[in-house]
This record gives C-alpha cells, structure tokens and sequence, in this order.
C-alpha cells in the first residue's frame, strides 16, 4: 500500500504535537503584574507579621491585591496585582511601609497553572523590548587596566634590581618597562632577575650607543589574563550591586572581550540604576588602636562577617592605605598549606605601608570594607505631596585584623585563615573594595512598560494577520492539500513556541517578526511539495504516485534551500546581539520546525486524506482553475 | 506547457539589473546610507505627550538649554516625539533631558525610551555586520560549490550580492534609517533570496541531466517556467506576511519589514534573471552536472 503511514508513525506524530502543545500552553497564560518583597541582607527573613504590613498598606492605598505568599523559606515573598498600571505606585507604597530593610521589586508573575509546571513547562522571558526595563552595556577600560599592571611591574623590578644590587634605571613607555644599565654585565643580570620574577613579560634586549637596554614587553596573552580578570571582578560586584536594585530577574553577562550587560526588566529609574551599578566600594587599612589611646583617636567598627556578627574592634582615626592603592588580591596557601591571601598595592601604597608597619610589629592592622548605601527619607514638598528622598551614606565595616609579623611593604599576605573558603572571601571583598580597571557605560536603553505592552499587541497583530492572509491563500490555491498544509502550518507555529519556550528563549520584537516571517517561509516547502505533485499529475501519473513522487523529489530540494539558509542564521546569531540574536534564534528553530513539519505532518495529513485507497482525482487546485482529473488506482 | 523564453530577454534583464546596480552603488557612495543610532552612537528619546505636542516650542526648549544637533521629530502619532542626539552628549543626558522637557510644560510626558550608544560600539557593530555579510556569502558559495557546483555558486553569489546591494541602494535612495533589525533583514534576505536561487538551480540541474539533447538555454527556459509557479507563490506568501508586519508592526520593526519587502522582490527578480543569467554566460553545460563515474556503491546517493 503506498502513501500510508504505519500506526506507529502517526502515534508517534501526535505525540510530538500534543508535547507541542503541551510546553506551547504556558505561553497562553498572561503573568500578573506582582511585587516581589526581599531581605536588604541574607539574614532578614520574611514572616507572616512583615507581609501582613506589606497587605494593610496596600489596602489603605485602595491597590487590590491577591495570591500573597511567603516563598523560599521566607527568603522573599509575592503580592499580584490585578492592575498594571498601579504596580509603580504599590511598589512605592510597600516600600514606605517596610522600609530600607526590605527591597521591593517590580515583577510579572507567571500564572501557569500546576499540572503544565509539573511537566517542566514555562513561558517564554520577554525581552525587554517587548517587558519594559534597562539594558547597559559596560566596558572595562583594557588600556588603563594594563597601565596599572605595567606600574606593578615597574615596582617590582625596581625592588628586585635594588635588592639585587644591580645598578640601572627602570621606567615606563607606552606598553612596555623599559630598563636601561650602564654595563653589558649588569643587564644580563637584571635580565635572569625579571625572567625569574615575571615569567610572562617578553625581554628584549638593544643596544646603544651609550647604554644597554632592555625592553619588557607585556605579550597579548597577559593582556588576556588581565582583561578576563577586570572583567570577572566586575561581574562579580555588579552581580551584587544589582541584586540591591530589588530586580526580580536580573540579567549580568560577559559579552566579548571586555564588555558586561546588564539587562534589568522593569526598572524605570537609570539614574538610580546607575549610581548603584557604577558606586565604587572602598578599602581603608587602618591600625587597631592602644588600649590607651585617647577617645578622639580611635572609632569603633563592627565586623562584617556573619560568624562574628555583634564583635568590635577600635580602630585608629589615621588611614595607612585605601582602595586606590591595592592593585590585587589573591587567596592561595603558603609553604604549609595554610590559606592565605596575597595583596598587591601600588608603589606609594607599598611606600606608605612599610613606613606604618616598620616601627609598629606585632600590633595589629584592621581592614575596613567601605560601601555606599542610601537611606530612604519621606518628605512632603510644598504641594503636600510626599516624595521619597535617597539619602546616600558610607557603612564601614571590618573585614579581618591580623597581627603585622614584619615590616610590610608592596607585597604582602594576610595569613592565619580558618579555611580556604574565608581566603578566597577575603580576597573577593578586597578586590572589591580595590580599584578595579575603570568601566563606562557604553551603551544604554530604557523601553517604558507602555511600549512594551504596545510591542505586545502590535506583534501579535500582526502575527495573526499574516498568519489569516496565508491560510485564506492556501486553502484557495490548493484546496484540500492547502487544508493540509495550514494544518501543518499550525501545528509548526505550535511547535516552533514550544521549543523556543523549552529553550528558555527570550522573546523579543525582532522575534516576533521571525515568527512572522517562519510563517511567511514555512508555506514554501509545502508550495515546492505541491509543484512537483501537480507535475506529476500533468505528466500522467495516477494520483497516488503523483503524491509518492512528488514528496520524494521535493526533499532534496527542501533540504537544500533550507540547510543554505540554516547556515545564514547561525552567521547571524554568531555576531548578533540582543534582539538580532533573538531574531536568528527564531530564524533557526523556525527553519527546523517548519521543514519537519511540512515533510512529515504534511504527508500524514495527505495520507490521511488520500492514502490506501482508490484516488480518482486529487484536490490539489490547478492551473486555470480546473481540477487536474486522472484516472488511477492505488495499488 | 510550453516553456516561456525568460532567456531571450536576458539583455533586457542584465541592462535593468546593471543600472539599478550603478544607482545604487552611485546613491551609496554619495548619501551613503542613513545610519541609525545602533551605529552612529549618540542619543535617542522617545516621549509621549498627554496631548499633541508642539514640536517647535520643544526645539526651542532644547536650544536653549544648550542641546546642540538635537533632532526633533514626531514619530507615528503627533502625540509621540523624537529626540535624536548626536554622538558626544554623555550616558546622563537623555533622563536628564527628559527631565527638562517635563518642567517645561504641563502636559503629562510619559517616557518611552531612552538609547544611549557609545561611538565605540556603533564602529564595531559596522565592521561586525559587514564581516557577518561576507562571512554568510562565503560560506554559502562554498556550500553551492560542493553541493553543486562551482557556476552554480558563482551564479548564487551574484545574485545574493545583487539583492543586497539593491537593498542597501532603496534604504540609501530613499534615506531610510538604517538600524541594527535592518542589518538582520539584509542577513535574512540573504537566506531567503538564497533559498529561491537554490530552487531553480536545483531544477537546472535536474533537467540538465534529464533532457538529451537540448541547448543550456533552453534547459534553463524549461527549468525557469516550471519553477515559476513555486517561486511566485512562495514570494507571494512571503509578501503577504511581511506587508501584515509593515502595516500592523509598529514603528520599531517598520525598516525590517521594508528591508524584508525590498529584498523579496528583487530576490524573486534575481533568482530568476541574475542566477541563470550569470550560469548560462559560463557557459553551464551538461558535463558540469554529470553524476561522477562510480567507483564504489558508497558513492550513490551522494548526488540525486
């Protein structure tokens, strides 16, 4: 029997469609406008009490609300609101009431009902294009951050060189130190120095006329290691600072060599996203104070950590070194295996270092974590309106206060660390706190919530149209096989959702119109399908041979064109960002879906239809309007 | 059916295509196109007025306050206003403008977008693109040429060449703003008008092989007639669909859409002319299609 699927073939065609449907649905379910109530800190927990406040004043405001829940073992909790549009003012109304304790974030709660979430569907994320929010793109600054590595160089050879004896002048030129001696002799020994203390620097040696040189050339793959360091670094403080911005799901990412985007749905303010993504926390090292020093000389600080939450220490009023002058801290182990942490600083750094430690050994030397924080202040303007006033103010806190062993000087480790998981904190709050390569913003865009509801319905819209305007044509043009082909059609959209939602794709405006243009595309390898049948039919094959025929003949060609254009997307999604990378995404899978669904679900449907049994004409449409008419038999 | 003679007026196709090919490449090099802030870098604030907004009064509002190049234009509706900095305002101006537009009035001003691109990015978003142009063209014509062969690859690339170049020289022409969802329409009209080309030659070189005897033009006549139906349709829905996005999309994905329209006509034209043109003045003949000596039953199949 020809044109007819086994059972198995279709089962297994309708399973794969209702699996469609089933991850497509969740994308049906509109999410709720919500708050999302969190902890200022990790140990502020969320309990009935806290939400019930949130709950009153919302009901004073007159904002209703419903389905509020503690999630996360009361790390955060969820309100909905029936109404967008009052979600801002909630926000600030909960955030009065709670106060800066708590951080109250915008959200868009997803409402897919349990049995689809018990078998792992969700909705596609919205982009921000389409949700409303604030993309940045930052740039770590390569050349400054080299400078200061080269500056580092120059430190240590000069210490090794002096401690060396050999006599000889180090400096800096653009990209390199260049090191300058008096005799052949002294730069072969300063040579064997630097190639011992910085195995990464290329030496080049040249002479002149009356002095020997040597150049240390900081090689490209060094510039690597430092950029991917600056670049982690950022990401990690960004990632926390972000976190304070109370942004239910943040986006921080590398992108390329030395670029970092933060993608923040729902913010409005980038002026207050800014400060708080480009604030810089601080260091001080500062000498624990004599048990006799006067009041007016010493302060007292807390410790950060949580293990030694309520301790404190009095510190000295003077500050040795600040952040400016730590260029790098690093947890490792020492000869005994005990974790420690090295710290780099910077020659005056080192310089002001070994001055306060030389005279005051075994003393002990606080280091404080310095971080800008706001305070939220309710005022009422002359219009008796009240507005909300952020008031920025330092917290300092002590991080560790070990014992000074010996004099310090540019180099030097903090040991006596419990366990290699407090060294590599340590190491991440000092970097932290020290002057990371400098970033800018360099790209910056904020869609408002309206305009993304309004992308919204314009995708939509548009969408459905096209999607009617094809339908209409193909069932016109060819009849029943066009009933087949737009069912196909349907069931590639569905299919084409599902795995974008599976993928966890975003979906973006340049997405929608990919959807849309799948659609557009999708039509064709049905339409090449069709040709070839209908040739058949007008080269005289009986019908059921003229299907068999045509679809065989038809592959080859729809694989051809599809994989060429395959190829084209995965270009685009290589170098595209944000939305062009959505749109090659939809692009690829749509390619996919659509010549699956037009090889085999369009075969079934025709199967279906036409297969296993006598055929004396077939629906196909055809040229000048008249039935192609064939006697045949089916085998 | 017989075979309608597209060949015959290849002189007249050649002639069309080598002048729309001069005005556009003499438009590109004299206006060159109308970048878009994705790669210019600079500022761009889209507002939304309560009420129709006076668009002269908000000029002079701007001059005054020292913002220096500052485009003013309404964008879709009178209500909704456009804001277009050239490059050099720094990363705060764009809120801080909005800022100054809202005391400035009393009409309620809803933000709708701010951009900010710095002139580093915009740079290397051009280099990226036209490298991700030539990159996809390259890729494809190695593809032709194995798949095919090289005449046939040769003939692809003209004509993925000769739409985007038409593309490109309709948004120059016109002075239509070129932006990032564009450069994604111009690398999708390369896939699309790609898979039109493929059709036919695939057809080229099935009925190569297939009819003894026959002259390359008139294969290639034989070829283009019975692909028409498909091509026409094909575009036709295409079309369809893109004019719902052009109409219904909105005026953040209005240059795709446009992008889209263009590069499907020309790619309908060029698949037809461009394509079998450039492979019939090669001199395509049966021998470059013939299905290679076998020397092993693994060989068969790896040509239809």
């Amino acid at each position: 029997m020809i044109n007819h699927y086994p059972l198995w073939k279709n089962v297994l065609i309708l399973i794969v469609v209702a699996g469609g449907f089933f991850y497509a649905a969740p994308n049906l379910y509109a999410p709720d406008p919500a708050l999302q109530i969190a902890g200022a800190s990790s140990s502020q927990t969320i309990d009935k009490p806290i939400l019930g406040r949130a709950e009153q004043a919302l009901t004073d405001a007159g904002i209703p609300f419903f389905g509020e829940v503690i999630q996360e073992q009361g790390k955060s909790a969820l309100l909905r609101l029936t109404d967008r549009d009052q979600q801002l003012r909630a926000q600030a109304v909960v955030a009065r009431e709670l106060g800066d304790a708590f951080i109250v974030a915008l959200n868009l709660a997803p409402t897919t009902p349990d049995w689809l979430l018990q078998g792992g569907a969700t909705p596609m994320k919205l982009g921000l294009d389409l949700s409303g929010g604030v993309h940045f793109k930052l740039e770590v600054d390569v050349a400054a951050a080299t400078e200061r590595r080269l500056e580092q160089y120059e430190i240590g050879i000069k210490k090794r060189l002096r401690e060396e004896r050999v006599r000889g002048r180090v400096s800096l030129d653009g990209q390199r130190a260049v090191m300058q001696f008096r005799a052949e002799a002294d730069r072969e020994a300063a040579r064997k120095l630097v190639a011992e203390l910085y195995p990464e620097l290329f030496l080049d040696r040249v002479d002149e006329a009356d002095a020997w040189l040597l150049y240390g050339n900081v090689t490209e793959q060094t510039i690597t290691e430092l950029v991917d360091y600056a670049v982690t670094q950022n990401l990690t403080t960004i990632r926390n600072r972000v976190n304070e911005l109370g942004v239910s799901e943040p986006l921080v990412q590398r992108q390329g060599r030395n670029r970092i985007v933060v993608e923040l749905p729902g913010i409005q303010d980038t002026a207050e996203a800014k400060r708080i993504l480009g604030k810089v926390a601080n260091l001080e090292f500062r000498l624990v104070a004599e048990a006799n020093a006067p009041i007016s000389e010493r302060q007292r600080f807390e410790y950060r950590s949580a293990d030694r939450e309520g301790m404190t220490e009095w510190l000295e009023r003077d500050v040795i070194i600040s952040g400016e002058s730590v260029s790098n801290a690093q947890a490792g182990f020492d000869q005994n295996s005990q974790p420690n942490v090295s710290i780099s600083l910077d020659g005056e750094g080192g310089m002001l270092m070994s001055r306060a430690t030389r005279a005051n050994v075994k003393r002990r030397m606080g280091v404080l974590f310095i971080e800008r924080k706001y305070r939220t202040r309710y005022e009422v303007t002359e219009s008796g309106e009240e507005v909300a006033k952020r008031i920025p103010y330092d917290e300092k806190k002590l991080l560790t206060a070990p014992v000074i062993q010996s004099a310090l000087g540019a180099q030097f480790q903090i040991t006596g660390l419990d366990n290699p998981g407090e060294s590599s904190e340590l190491a991440l709050m000092l970097r932290a706190g020290a002057l990371a390569a400098p970033i800018t913003f360099v790209e910056e865009r904020t869609v408002g919530p309206s305009l993304g509801a309004e992308n919204i319905r314009l995708g939509t819209k548009s969408v459905q149209v096209g999607l009617a305007l094809v339908v209409i044509f193909m069932m016109l043009y060819y009849r029943v096989f066009g009933v087949a082909a737009v069912l196909a059609l349907s069931g590639n959209l569905v299919l084409l959702v599902a795995i974008m939602s599976l993928l966890g794709a975003t979906l973006t405006l340049p997405g929608i119109a990919g959807i849309v243009l799948t659609v557009g595309m999708a039509v064709d390898a049905n339409v090449l399908i069709f040709a070839r049948i209908r040739e058949e039919i007008r080269g005289g094959a009986p019908p059921q041979t003229a299907i068999g025929q045509g679809f065989d003949r038809a592959v080859v060609t729809i694989l051809d064109a599809n994989i060429t254009t395959l190829i084209v997307a995965i270009i685009l999604y290589a170098i595209g960002t944000g939305p062009v990378k959505g749109f090659a995404v939809t692009l690829s899978v749509g390619i996919i879906t659509s010549m699956l669904s037009s090889i085999i679900g369009t075969r079934a449907l025709v199967n279906l239809f036409y297969g296993g049994r006598r055929v004396q004409a077939l629906s196909i449409g055809g040229v000048g309007g008249t039935k192609v008419v064939q006697q045949g038999a089916a085998e | 059916m017989n075979p309608i003679p597209f060949m015959k007026w290849r002189w007249v196709a050649i002639a069309l295509s080598g002048l729309a090919i001069v005005t556009a490449v003499a438009s590109l090099s004299l206006q060159q196109l109308n970048w878009g802030l994705d790669f210019t870098g600079g500022t761009l604030i889209e507002v939304a007025y309560s009420d129709s907004a006076d668009l002269s009064s908000i000029r002079s509002v701007l001059a005054e306050e020292g913002y220096d190049g500052a485009v003013v234009v309404s964008f879709g509706t009178d209500r909704d206003v456009l804001v277009r900095l050239p490059d050099g305002y720094s990363d705060e101006q764009g809120a801080l403008m909005v800022d100054k537009l809202r005391s400035s009035t009393d009409m309620a001003i809803e933000l709708r977008r701010i951009e900010f691109v710095g002139p580093q990015v915009g740079d290397e978003l051009r280099d990226d693109g036209g490298i991700a142009m030539l990159t996809a063209l390259g890729l494809v014509m190695l593809y032709v040429a194995f798949r095919f062969q090289i005449k046939f690859a040769l003939g692809a690339v003209l004509a993925l060449a000769h739409d985007v170049l038409l593309t490109l020289g309709f948004f120059s022409i016109l002075q239509l703003e070129f932006d990032l969802t564009v450069l994604a329409a111009i690398l999708a009209i390369i896939g699309y008008s790609l898979n039109d080309t493929i059709v036919v030659s695939d057809r080229i070189r099935e009925n190569l092989r297939k009819i003894r005897r026959a002259e390359a033009i008139d294969v290639i006549n034989i070829s283009l007639t019975e692909t028409l139906g498909r091509t026409l349709v094909t575009s036709l829905t295409t079309l369809l669909v893109l004019a719902a996005l052009a109409l219904f999309g909105g005026e953040m994905i209005f240059g795709f859409a446009v992008a889209l329209l263009v590069g499907v006509t020309v790619g309908t034209y060029s698949s037809m002319y461009v394509a079998s043109t450039t492979l019939l003045q090669l001199g395509v003949s049966k021998e470059d299609v013939m299905v290679p000596e076998r020397e092993g039953a693994d060989q068969e199949g790896m040509l239809p």
